[in-house]
Order: structure tokens, then C-alpha cells, then sequence
């Protein structure tokens, strides 16, 4: 199929060109291969990032257009950096950020440890638990307001059914102590898989002459768990706790659609914090200077917890 | 399968199997409760104790697609019996049907911003990837981190540059500005997904081809393309997946022309409030297609998801 193609191509090619596109060295062709994606992305990533650490700098606000532009020099960030609304909700986004990877963590190992198993039909069931994290979260976050209405919903029957406590009682995103273990368990629902599929690759790499040996030396299986099997898979899980962390601190569809940061400021995390910020109250200067002290945030702690890992995969 | 000493015990596969399926039951309620109510009557969608068993009813998709008003029993008899089945569901509830929703322009949206992202970002990612595996580029390294780490950024410290570039250029809620964005955002990990799908191509092959007298372009479509294209593909899934699911920079620079899935249904209401089995209906048929997908993209799964860092 791909011949035919070819061929069409080559024909509709003028001679000239032809031969000049034989003619290019590899340097050449290497570097138009590389370019587009360069340019694109320092249209799209880099010059905009610029532009925002200049921003940021600024009193701009992009409803006010015609407002002239001041130079205020550091004093965005001076303000963000004293403003307690800012530490809530690096509060609120740190309890959202340790639980979820807490969670995710020990029931995602517990389930490829189980899948590991190698039960009839794992495979399939794998697949199934899959499922959620594939899909659209604010579709799905959109959805979960629904199975919590306090009077119908789906999760406060069952609750109402193990528990006998009246499903009007209590409201998982109206009431302030129940918001952010709401979006936890929402977000626990559907990335765990993620984690479950990150471990289990880990397992499976752990070779069986191994255990093999361990039983050899009438090595308790206790024992195996703790010396071979976690020290074994730690460095999966140390990329998938890498990987949950970035996302969820850049987490914003989800609990958007499931609380919007609401009640009051319970579940307000950064990225909801600044769109706030920039599409509401459209201090753009100011919201700038939140984007790059967030950007900071994320990428000094994946370097250092890089550099971790690297030393944990070394060993 | 190979039996030793470690193997599990029947009765540790079977307590294994046991919570894993309870626990995939659990896990996937939620998705059953949308696609059943997708079929329930906004009654029954909101029964207390919630109902299992209803009788199913296409009122929640008939609602979504269409957009109806109220009109008053005396206006509703005149207008004759019914002609279709659908206009006799609306018509249970003194309504008409004026016309179409939204929702089939902003699935359209969607499935031109997801394929037309998709093909530009493996089309610009395989050349790429292509050239980083195969050729010394000065800052290799660094260029591939770079591209890395453009997705650390929260979309929403991305978004407000691009906001202000974007209404000066007129990309502002446009199919052209969604599609370039997109494929900004997945060309991070398409080049890293394909580079290692083709760093797992022998470099002998080519340089059979090229012996054979074949210009780097012929070996490259003739021989590369045609080793890589499973790599291509779900590459290319995962692309369409992201762009399928995106929400903040659909929110946050679309609001009409170019509106995709994702900020629409969360908006749909009916007359007397949220009309629950509406939505569920358009949650289902966006959701459905991507269900699909998982399911035969299985063993791609995890490299998929973790940027070719984790590859079996």
C-alpha cells in the first residue's frame, strides 16, 4: 500500500526537485526533519513563556487594554508570595497532591501485585480497570456531580446502604470537611490504574530465577516481599508517583467540574486558583507571575526527584 | 506458562481473582451508571432508591440532539398528530422541536480538532523522532529534554500568553488555533514515543537499502515507515486520545465556532434543571469511541502512557 503511494509521490515529483531532494546530505535532512517541531514548539511553549515571565512584570490586564502599562518590577510576586490566598491553596493542592499519590500508590500495587498472580483471565480484567483513565475527567468529573447529589445520588446510596446514614444528610461537594476527600477519591478512581499498569510492568520485570534462588534459600515469602520484590519494583513506582505528581499538580479539569474549587476555597488548588485569577478577575500581570512561580515550583521538584530516582535505579 | 517453585497456588490465583474482579466491578459502576442513564427518563434518572432495572427510553438522546419549547396543550392539539417518533417523545411533555442542538457541531469539533491535531503532530513527530534517532544533532539531548518538558507547564500558565497571541492573530476560537495548539501539546510525546519505536528498528536494514542504491528519503518511507507503522498507529491514538479528552484550553479559548465536546456537555440543561439523561447520552457517545479504542490498544497501553519511559 505504501508503494503505491510512493510511486503517485515520485511521479507528481518534478525532475528538478527530485533531484535535488536526492542530492541533500544527511545533515540537512536531519535538520528538516527537526526544525517544524522546534518551531512549533517554540511558538507555542517558549516565546509564550517569555512573554509571560514579561507579563509578569507588569500591572497588564487584558480587560483593560487601554489602561497604560506600568513596569512594576518584582512586586507581583512580592504580593503573591505574602498573600495568604496563595499558601491556602498551595495547602489545599499539597493535601489533594499526598493523598492521591498515597492512595494510588499502595492500592495500584496491591492490585498488579494481584494481577501478578497470573489468574485466569487477568488480561482481561486489566483491561477493564483501565478504562477510567482513558477517559475525558471533566466529562467524567461532570458525571461524578451527579452519582454525589445528596438526595438521589448513586454514592450516597450505597453509603446510605452500609452505613444506614441518611443519604440527605451529607453532601460530598457541598459540605467543607468532605470536599477535598471528594476530589481525592474521584481522582483515586481513576488514575490508580495508572499506577496498577506501572507496577505491574515492574513486577513482570523481576526475573523468577530470583525467587527461585530466594526459595532455594528457604527465603520466607515475607521476606522475598520485602528484599526482592519492593526494592525490585521501586523504581517504577518512584516514575509513576514522578508522573502522578506533575499531573495532579497541574490538575484542573477534573475538580473544576466536580467542586470548582468551591466550598468556599476548600478545594480551590493552584491551577483553579489561576484561572481565576487570569479569565475572571483578569489580572493578567498578576497571574502571570503566579504561572511562572508555579512552573518554578514543578520543574525544581521533578529535578530533584529526577535526580532521586536515577539514584534509586543505580543501585 | 512455566512451572517451578514459584508459581502461585490455585488458591492464592483465586483469592487474587477474586478482588481484582471486585475491585474492576467497583471501579467501572460509574461508567455503567452513565451509560444506563443515558436510557433512563429524566424520572427515573432521579429516583430514589436509584433504579436498576427501568424500562429504557431514547428521551435522553432525543433531547440531546434536539433543542425543543414549551408550547400550550391548545397550540400542541392543533398541530395534528405526531409524525415521527421522536417528535412524539417530546410531545408527552408539551414541547416541540424547533431544531438541532449543538451537540452534533461540537462533536464535529471534536473530531476535526482530535484527527486533524493528531495527523500534524505524528507527521512532524515521526520525521522528528526519525532524525534524533538516526542522525548526530548538535543538543540532541537537550532538545529532547526541552521537548520533555514543555509538558510540565500547566495548560492554564499556557493558556493566558496564548490567549493574548492568539486574538492578535485572529486563532482565537478557530479549528486552525485548536489544531495547532493540540499538536504543540502532543509533539512532546509522539517525538519520544516514536523515537523509541524506531531506535528499535535495525539500523541494518536501511543501510541495505541505501547500499541498494536508495536516497535517505526512499529508505526512510520504504523502509522505516513500513517497520514503524504499528508504532505509528497507536501513536497516533494516543494523540487522538489527548486531543479527544482536552478540557482546559477548550474551555479557556473556544467558546463557540470551535467549541469542542468536553466544555459543552457539562452545559447541557434541560427545561426544569440538569437534564441528566441528556448528558449522559452525549457523555456516552463521547466516551464510548475511546472505550473502544483502550480495549484494542491494550498492549500499547503502557508505553503510551508513560512517554515510551516504561516499554513492556
Amino acid at each position: 500500500m505504501s508503494d503505491h503511494l510512493v510511486q503517485r509521490v515520485a511521479s507528481a515529483t518534478p525532475p528538478k526537485l527530485a533531484r535535488r531532494i536526492r542530492g541533500v546530505s544527511d545533515r540537512t535532512i536531519a535538520w528538516m526533519f527537526v526544525t517544524p517541531t522546534i518551531l512549533l514548539l517554540l511558538a507555542v511553549n517558549i516565546f509564550p513563556l517569555i512573554w509571560t515571565i514579561r507579563l509578569s512584570l507588569t500591572n497588564f490586564r487584558t480587560n483593560r487594554p487601554n489602561n497604560p502599562v506600568e513596569f512594576v518590577g518584582l512586586e507581583n510576586y512580592r504580593k503573591i508570595l505574602t498573600n495568604p490566598d496563595t499558601w491556602a491553596s498551595l495547602q489545599a493542592t499539597a493535601h489533594f497532591l499526598i493523598w492521591t499519590i498515597v492512595l494510588q500508590v499502595v492500592i495500584g500495587f496491591t492490585l498488579a501485585y494481584l494481577i501478578n498472580k497470573k489468574f485466569r483471565g487477568n488480561d482481561l480484567w486489566t483491561t477493564l480497570i483501565v478504562l477510567p483513565m482513558m477517559l475525558s475527567p471533566a466529562v467524567v468529573g461532570n458525571f461524578w456531580t451527579f452519582l454525589y447529589q445528596p438526595q438521589i445520588g448513586l454514592f450516597n446510596y450505597f453509603i446510605e446502604f452500609f452505613s444506614g446514614v441518611d443519604p440527605a444528610s451529607f453532601s460530598m461537594i457541598g459540605d467543607v470537611s468532605l470536599a477535598p476527600w471528594t476530589i481525592v477519591l474521584v481522582d483515586t478512581w481513576m488514575w490508580t490504574p495508572f499506577v496498577m499498569l506501572i507496577c505491574l510492568a515492574g513486577l513482570r520485570s523481576i526475573p523468577p530465577s530470583i525467587y527461585e534462588a530466594a526459595e532455594c534459600d528457604r527465603a520466607s515469602k515475607w521476606r522475598q516481599f520485602w528484599t526482592i520484590t519492593l526494592p525490585m519494583a521501586l523504581p517504577f513506582l518512584m516514575l509513576a508517583v514522578l508522573f502522578r505528581g506533575i499531573e495532579n499538580f497541574k490538575m484542573f479539569d477534573l475538580v473544576v467540574q466536580l467542586t470548582g474549587g468551591g466550598p468556599g476555597a476548600t478545594t480551590l488548588l493552584t491551577s483553579i486558583d489561576l484561572k481565576r485569577e487570569a479569565f475572571e478577575k483578569w489580572r493578567t500581570g498578576f497571574a502571570s507571575a503566579y504561572a511562572v512561580i508555579l512552573f518554578v515550583t514543578v520543574f525544581g521538584l521533578a529535578s530533584i526527584y529526577v535526580k532521586a530516582l536515577n539514584k534509586v535505579k543505580d543501585r | 506458562m512455566s512451572y517451578s517453585i514459584t508459581e502461585p497456588s490455585n488458591r492464592q490465583k483465586w483469592f487474587a481473582g477474586v478482588l481484582v474482579v471486585g475491585y474492576a466491578l467497583l471501579t467501572l459502576l460509574p461508567l455503567a451508571w452513565i451509560i444506563a442513564t443515558g436510557f433512563k427518563t429524566p424520572a427515573d434518572a432521579i429516583a430514589y432508591p436509584p433504579k436498576v432495572v427501568f424500562t429504557p427510553s431514547l428521551e435522553g438522546y432525543v433531547n440531546l440532539f434536539t433543542s425543543r419549547s414549551r408550547v400550550t396543550p391548545e397550540d400542541l392539539a392543533a398541530l395534528g398528530p405526531p409524525t415521527t417518533w421522536y417528535d412524539a417523545i417530546v410531545r408527552q411533555y408539551d414541547m416541540v422541536i424547533n431544531g438541532p442542538s449543538r451537540y452534533g457541531e461540537r462533536f464535529m469539533n471534536s473530531v476535526i480538532i482530535g484527527f486533524g491535531s493528531t495527523f500534524l503532530s505524528v507527521f512532524l513527530g515521526t520525521i522528528a523522532a526519525y532524525a534524533f534517532s538516526r542522525f548526530k544533532v548538535p543538543l540532541k539531548d537537550d532538545l529532547l529534554f526541552f521537548i520533555l518538558s514543555t509538558r510540565m507547564m500547566p495548560p492554564i500558565a499556557v493558556a493566558i500568553p496564548i490567549f493574548l497571541m492568539y486574538r492578535q492573530l485572529g486563532l482565537s476560537d478557530t479549528h486552525l488555533g485548536m489544531i495547532l495548539l493540540y499538536t504543540a501539546v502532543n509533539l512532546s510525546l509522539s517525538v519520544w514515543l516514536l523515537k523509541g519505536f524506531i531506535d528499535e528498528i535495525p539500523i541494518e536494514y536501511e543501510e541495505a537499502a541505501l547500499i541498494d542504491g536508495y536516497t535517505r528519503f526512499q529508505a526512510f518511507y520504504k523502509v522505516v515507515l513500513p517497520q514503524a507503522a504499528t508504532g505509528i498507529a497507536s501513536t497516533a491514538i494516543f494523540c487522538l486520545i489527548f486531543s479527544w479528552n482536552e478540557y482546559a484550553f477548550a474551555v479557556l479559548l473556544t467558546s463557540g465556532t470551535a467549541q469542542t465536546a468536553p466544555p459543552f456537555i457539562p452545559t447541557i440543561i434541560g427545561s426544569g434543571g440538569k437534564d441528566w439523561p441528556a448528558v449522559a447520552a452525549g457523555a456516552t457517545l463521547f466516551l464510548l469511541p475511546i472505550m473502544i479504542f483502550t480495549i484494542l490498544l491494550r498492549k500499547h497501553l503502557l508505553r503510551g502512557i508513560t512517554f515510551g519511559a516504561v516499554r513492556k
